[in-house]
């Protein structure tokens, strides 16, 4: 498996928001965590990447044990994020936005690198120069996936890419993710649009108040009267 | 309309100097949302170690470099001795540690250095040149030569370097930018010995003009910080804009009026921004801070 968390707890102060959670992705695998608002699932996120409350448990990753690390050298381990609300450097350009998220990579990789992203993300190509806080949403959270995949990432962490886009730029995004799994990326895909989520998905957790409550192919959860009832609105 | 001019020249002068040191606290600020009282002690230990040096028969552009490092290493070892082990304290709490590190340096140089005021020779002599009736000086000329340079500079870094726009990146957005890889605690280090530089050779370039003393940074440190508020406390052009207004207001107000009054000027500065425009002249409209 690339990433395996073992009894992964956490807390904010006094409040334990993860209970001992243990989850794996494996190489390749594009793995949904849906769960309800305040389940633990940017928390969860959080820990992983080193920017979340402190933690403890087992984090490994691709045969590094990185519970201790700090987040700067997971980045270079290969576990890149695009934080929820996107978070792009607004008072900065596309073009610079872009080459920060590949900061850790030698900076002659960073050209060619550019022009693939360009390449996969042309609504960003015609807007180089633009500042990034004055994008649309929409295009706000495709540089801040770009961003990510600037770093090569072994693992791509997804933190509610459709929150607040209109419909059919969250097909996009969908879109843009099913088509990143296919290249090869393994990504970890924190949603509260269960539906959409699960659906492009090869397995599937469910989170709820800080715990893990099941797991099971994305198929078979979208079929799962539990999951139903909660998260599809069925 | 020579006097006007003469009061200009001392004015751009005083106000290039105060500029340099707004541009200091811009930087702390943005990178941690710290005024570092301690900017002030930079710019003194830049005046006094370029004095002790030059004593001690170094030439003077050796003196100048070391003496910049000098300061640039108390500022990193400030960083990483008093500030970075606070850092989950609350800012209120940080900035009261570099009041301690002001209150500390300040002491430690009236120990090395004594109470006395020292000269540092002018760069290119003291012969003035009279433009248009009024007397500048070669020293006037690199103030602003030399700040012109720095600024000049510190744009590049900023808009050019990957480094530079990491730190604006850090400075605007923490958690993102240690999602990208950037090492947000060096950023914060780097911030302090960039400050503590700029802090430095502010202070040397106006060591010859003014004399240099062990408690010179507490007047230069407050208008520094007067002139930073006034143009828009983290604005880079800002800090510059506000530094040389306050410089001609000051230039003009004891030329004009009273010499006495000077000083007050900065307050009432600072104060007349606080009831008007709290933001500041220049003011960022800074998004906020997740």
């Amino acid at each position: 498996m690339l990433l395996e968390l073992d009894n992964v707890a956490g807390r904010y102060g006094r409040n334990a928001v993860l209970h001992g959670v243990s989850a794996a992705v494996g190489a390749g695998e594009l793995v949904a965590l849906v769960g309800s608002n305040g389940a633990g699932k940017t928390t969860l996120l959080r820990v992983i990447s080193g920017v979340g409350p402190a933690s403890t448990g087992r984090i490994r990753f691709a045969g590094h044990d990185i519970a201790r690390l700090a987040p700067d050298r997971r980045v270079r381990l290969g576990i890149a994020q695009v934080p929820e609300g996107r978070q792009v450097f607004a008072p900065q350009s596309v073009d610079d936005n872009l080459r920060l998220g590949g900061f850790t990579r030698p900076r002659r990789a960073l050209g060619p690198e550019l022009e693939r992203i360009y390449a996969l993300l042309p609504a960003l190509a015609a807007r180089r120069r633009q500042l990034a806080g004055t994008l649309s949403g929409g295009e706000q959270q495709m540089l801040a996936i770009g961003r990510a995949l600037m770093a090569a990432p072994k693992l791509l962490l997804l933190d509610e890419p459709s929150l607040g886009l209109a419909p059919l730029v969250v097909a996009a995004v969908f879109r843009l993710i099913a088509d990143l799994k296919r290249a090869g990326t393994t990504i970890l895909l924190v949603e509260q649009n269960a539906q959409a989520a699960l659906a492009i998905a090869d397995r599937g957790y469910v989170i709820e108040t800080g715990r893990l409550v099941l797991e099971d192919t994305g198929t078979a959860l979208l079929a799962n009267p539990r999951v139903r009832e909660a998260y599809l609105g069925v | 309309m020579a006097e006007f001019l003469q009061f200009t020249f001392s004015g751009v002068t005083v106000g290039a100097i105060y500029a340099l040191v707004a541009l200091g606290f811009a930087i702390i600020y943005n990178a941690s949302q710290i005024i570092n009282f301690a900017q002030g002690e930079f710019v003194m230990l830049g005046g006094m170690a370029t004095v002790v040096l030059a004593a001690a028969g170094l030439p003077l552009p050796v003196a100048i470099v070391g003496a910049v490092a000098i300061a640039v290493a108390v500022g990193l070892l400030l960083e990483r001795g008093a500030v970075e082990p606070a850092r989950h304290a609350s800012v209120v709490t940080l900035i009261i540690i570099t009041i301690g590190a002001s209150i500390f340096l300040r002491g430690v140089a009236q120990v090395l250095f004594g109470k006395d005021f020292h000269r540092l020779p002018a760069f290119s002599g003291d012969a003035p040149i009279v433009v248009g009736g009024a007397m500048l000086l070669p020293q006037t000329l690199w103030v602003l030569g030399v700040t012109a340079l720095v600024v000049v500079l510190l744009h590049g870094f900023f808009t050019r370097t990957l480094f530079g726009k990491a730190m604006l990146a850090t400075a605007h957005n923490p958690l993102a930018a240690a999602l990208v890889g950037i090492d947000t605690r060096r950023m914060l280090a780097v911030s302090f010995g960039l400050a503590a530089g700029l802090g430095a050779i502010a202070g040397i370039l106006i060591a010859p003009i003014t004399l240099t003393a062990y408690d010179v940074g507490i007047m230069l440190g407050l208008k520094g910080f007067a002139a930073a508020i006034l143009g828009g406390l983290g604005s880079f052009p800002g800090a510059i804009v506000g530094g040389l207004l306050l410089g001609l207001a000051e230039a003009l107000t004891a030329g004009y009026v009273s010499s006495a009054y000077k000083d007050a000027i900065a307050f009432v500065a600072i104060l007349a921004v606080l009831f008007v425009r709290p933001s500041g002249l220049l003011s960022l409209g800074r998004s906020e801070r997740v």
